[in-house]
């Protein structure tokens, strides 16, 4: 294995592994405002309990995301110092940004977690408020950086030197914006889905009680509402996407050839060596359509680029086909859901199929997460900085890259091992639900 | 219009204040690792008790620090963090792992527990943060070492350097000091969080602590006499000389007031010998980021970026400051 290839796989793991515990810093705080806030409403204690279970949760999984988003900070320029050297002038006060949020999330983290006694409640739900907000701005932070590696603005260079920066410009850059919806909706549905499943569990395990049903409706809630909106937002930025970064389009879609009328495929396996999308359902016109609004629009192919500029088709299309079909059954699910219990009221938990299909779903938001990020990581390849850096020129020259790659992956691989024990361990003692009638 | 220069200055400024607070708060943190791995005696639980209870709530916070400090210096000089990154590859990234390990486990530990008290049990996970709390400041530390030793040589772009020259005796003892001295502060922020006999436990590990640091302290003088001439010829310039005395009076302050149980005191002296120290180290080695091929002018972003982190300051100080207050206030008093 190259160092090119071990740096790639390193940062694969180091994102892919950390992205889960950020999702879960950003959508948790959420439900446990929402949770902590009917109790404050209300006073009815299985508000409060679900709170306290879910902020043991919190506790756990932010200590793991804190440290590996630390790792994360430094392994860009331990692995990518050329490109940490542009981003870094361009954009790395967006960076700073994140770093006041993430700072801001740290602290309220420990006053929520360790002064339930110790603050009035008020106080208490406004640290609450604090870390939803503030976890939710370090994630779109993140983006910003991500943004500009699509799109870079904001620099003049002479001589593989940035000379002339102009910090305002990546704010007014548009991908930032669709990618800051779209990603923020992922983190949520990913982690309200997660909820769901489990209450839905117990649900089908027989339980019936105002913990129960409390938690999975708060999970709907957040879900149901993220599940519609998320198909909107993706469908600003794929929009966004054709017209700015056409390839990364095609490899998506599958699209080799150029053509007007380009069809919707749904499903299929695209095959480079001849430049065809196989075994597709096709719908005539469908992409042109979804790309313009015309059904009979020109869509540029991978034919457009040299070979030597694609992405890899294979794993791009098929993310995003996991991507898009993890999402639209989430859809389907909320509707099914919020049916039944405009229908059934509180004997939706006894509706076994519903129930069944929600712990089908618990993955869904993670892996529609991990899948999205992955088409636009790999979409964007074999650049690091689109048309500026590819990423085989951006690795370091160091020795040894192999060794940490294999080291982390060890240590990651022996942490979610760890995580997912103590989670189990967590869910197990949960007798203080069991009173809540 | 702000120069260019006083915006280099500043940002500069800014990343040593966040080393400051690193060593301040982090430091402490990376000790009280040290001293739950080394619990012994008759109050073995409650001296790990009192670390976790000292710990949990701004442990998160204080490691922010860091995240600060590599942000301000890849946004400001990114020419000279990416040779950084590259020299120093190897010692970061197992202080990494250190770090990732120590927080996990600290969280592994006390989630594993069947009650929150038997978390001061001995345990794997317990050991593990133990080490790793020894391992992530000796490497920082080395890497401290290996730039004020001057090892670090980028020609032509390049960056020359020996893939273990973070293994010398200066800057493992570097390393060492660093080590001793995140304990010592441990030890002393730990007596005022204690009392009784537990509190006296934590006096004499601060004694013993603070005995080696001086020790220490000595070492790394007399190598760096020989391995970093120039480092010590900058710490005796009329610049930093008087910081570097001031904060080897606080440490002498702070060592006398452990002795004679004065601990409010012990602390803010503590405190006040890791930032001296850490501002003499700053003022020394200015204009020079690495020695002796990089300077803070000639590694610096553009203007632009510069005024845009530098006007963030005072904004995110006015967020964070607060805060941090507010968290230490419920926690610390």
């Amino acid at each position: 294995m190259d160092s090119l290839t071990a740096a790639r796989w390193q940062m694969t793991i180091s994102l892919a592994f950390h992205m889960v515990y950020a999702a879960v810093g950003i959508g948790l705080p959420l439900l446990l405002v929402m949770v902590e806030g009917m109790y404050l409403r209300t006073g009815q204690e299985q508000y409060k309990k679900l709170a306290k279970k879910w902020s043991k949760v919190m506790g756990l999984l932010f200590a793991v995301g804190a440290v590996s988003g630390t790792a994360l900070s430094l392994e860009l320029g331990l692995l990518w110092p050329a490109y940490m050297e542009i981003m870094g002038a361009v954009v790395g006060h967006i960076f700073g940004l994140e770093g006041y949020a993430f700072f801001l999330e740290a602290i309220f983290i420990g006053i929520y977690l360790y002064a339930w006694d110790k603050i009035s409640p008020l106080a208490h739900w406004l640290s609450g408020v604090v870390i939803a907000t503030t976890g939710m701005l370090s994630g779109i932070f993140v983006l910003g950086v991500n943004a500009w590696m699509q799109q870079p603005v904001g620099f003049e260079m002479a001589d593989k030197v940035v000379t002339v920066t102009d910090p305002i410009a990546i704010f007014k850059q548009p991908l930032w914006f669709y990618m800051a919806w779209h990603s923020t909706l992922a983190c949520y549905l990913s982690v309200a889905f997660a909820v769901a499943g489990w209450y839905s569990y117990l649900a089908l395990k027989g339980r019936n009680d105002a913990y129960v049903r409390s938690g999975l409706i708060a999970a709907m809630l957040l879900g149901g509402v993220c599940a519609f909106l998320q198909p909107m937002s993706g469908d600003l930025l794929a929009k966004f996407v054709f017209k700015t970064q056409p390839t990364k389009f095609a490899a998506m879609e599958g699209q080799f050839k150029t053509e007007k009328h380009a069809p919707l495929r749904i499903g299929g396996w695209p095959d480079e060596k001849t430049r065809e999308t196989k075994y597709a359902i096709e719908i005539p016109g469908g992409l042109s359509f979804i790309a313009t609004g015309d059904s009979t629009a020109e869509v540029p192919g991978l034919d457009r680029v040299p070979e030597r500029d694609w992405p890899n088709i294979e794993l791009t299309h098929l993310a995003f086909q996991i991507m898009v079909g993890s999402g639209t059954a989430l859809m389907f699910v909320s509707v099914w859901f919020w049916i039944a219990w405009f229908r059934y009221r509180e004997n939706v938990l006894s509706s076994r199929w519903l129930m069944r299909a929600l712990i089908v779903c618990t993955p869904l938001g993670f892996i529609g997460l991990e899948s999205g990020w992955m088409v636009t990581e790999l979409g964007r390849q074999p650049w690091v900085i689109q048309g500026l850096m590819r990423t085989k020129d951006a690795v370091t020259p160091v020795a040894g890259v192999q060794g940490m790659f294999v080291a982390f992956t060890l240590l990651y691989g022996l942490l979610t091992v760890m995580v997912i024990a103590l989670l189990w361990k967590l869910a197990q003692s949960s007798k203080d639900g069991e009173v809540a009638k | 219009m702000i120069s260019t220069e006083l915006l280099v200055n500043i940002s500069a400024a800014a990343a040593l204040f966040g080393m400051m607070a690193y060593g301040m708060f982090g430091g402490a943190d990376f000790g009280g690792g040290v001293w739950d791995l080394f619990a012994t005696g008759p109050r073995k639980r409650e001296q790990r008790l009192a670390i976790q209870k000292a710990m949990g709530p701004v442990w998160e916070a204080n490691h922010v620090w860091l995240i600060f400090v590599v942000v301000v210096l890849f946004t400001c000089f990114p020419r000279a963090y990416s040779k950084l990154a590259i020299a120093l590859f190897v010692p970061f990234h197992l202080a990494l792992v250190g770090i990732i390990l120590r927080g996990a486990s600290f969280v592994f530990r006390s989630y594993q527990a069947q009650e929150p008290s038997d978390a001061a049990d001995t345990s794997i996970w317990g050991v593990v943060f133990g080490v790793a709390s020894i391992i992530s400041p000796v490497l920082l530390g080395a890497a401290f070492g290996v730039v004020t030793e001057g090892l670090i040589q980028v020609k032509d772009g390049q960056v020359e350097a020996h893939p273990a020259f973070w293994l010398t005796p200066y800057a493992l003892a570097n390393g060492l000091l660093a080590l001793v001295t995140c304990a010592y502060l441990a030890a002393v922020y730990l007596t005022n969080e204690t009392q009784g006999e537990l509190r006296e436990d934590f006096r004499y590990r601060a004694i013993l602590a603070g005995t080696g640091t001086a020790a220490l302290a000595g070492i790394v003088l007399a190598l760096a006499w020989f391995e970093a001439r120039w480092f010590v010829d900058r710490m005796l310039s009329p610049r930093a000389l008087p910081v570097v005395i001031a904060g080897l009076f606080c440490f002498a302050a702070s060592a006398w007031a452990v002795f004679t149980r004065r601990y409010v005191l012990s602390r803010v002296f503590a405190a006040g010998e890791i930032c001296m120290l850490i501002l003499g180290w700053g003022l020394a080695q200015h204009p020079f980021l690495v020695y002796p091929d990089l300077t803070f002018e000639t590694t610096a972003a553009p203007h632009a970026t510069l005024l845009f982190l530098v006007l963030s300051l005072p904004v995110g100080g006015l967020l964070l400051v607060p805060s941090l207050f507010y968290l230490f206030r419920v926690f610390k008093s």
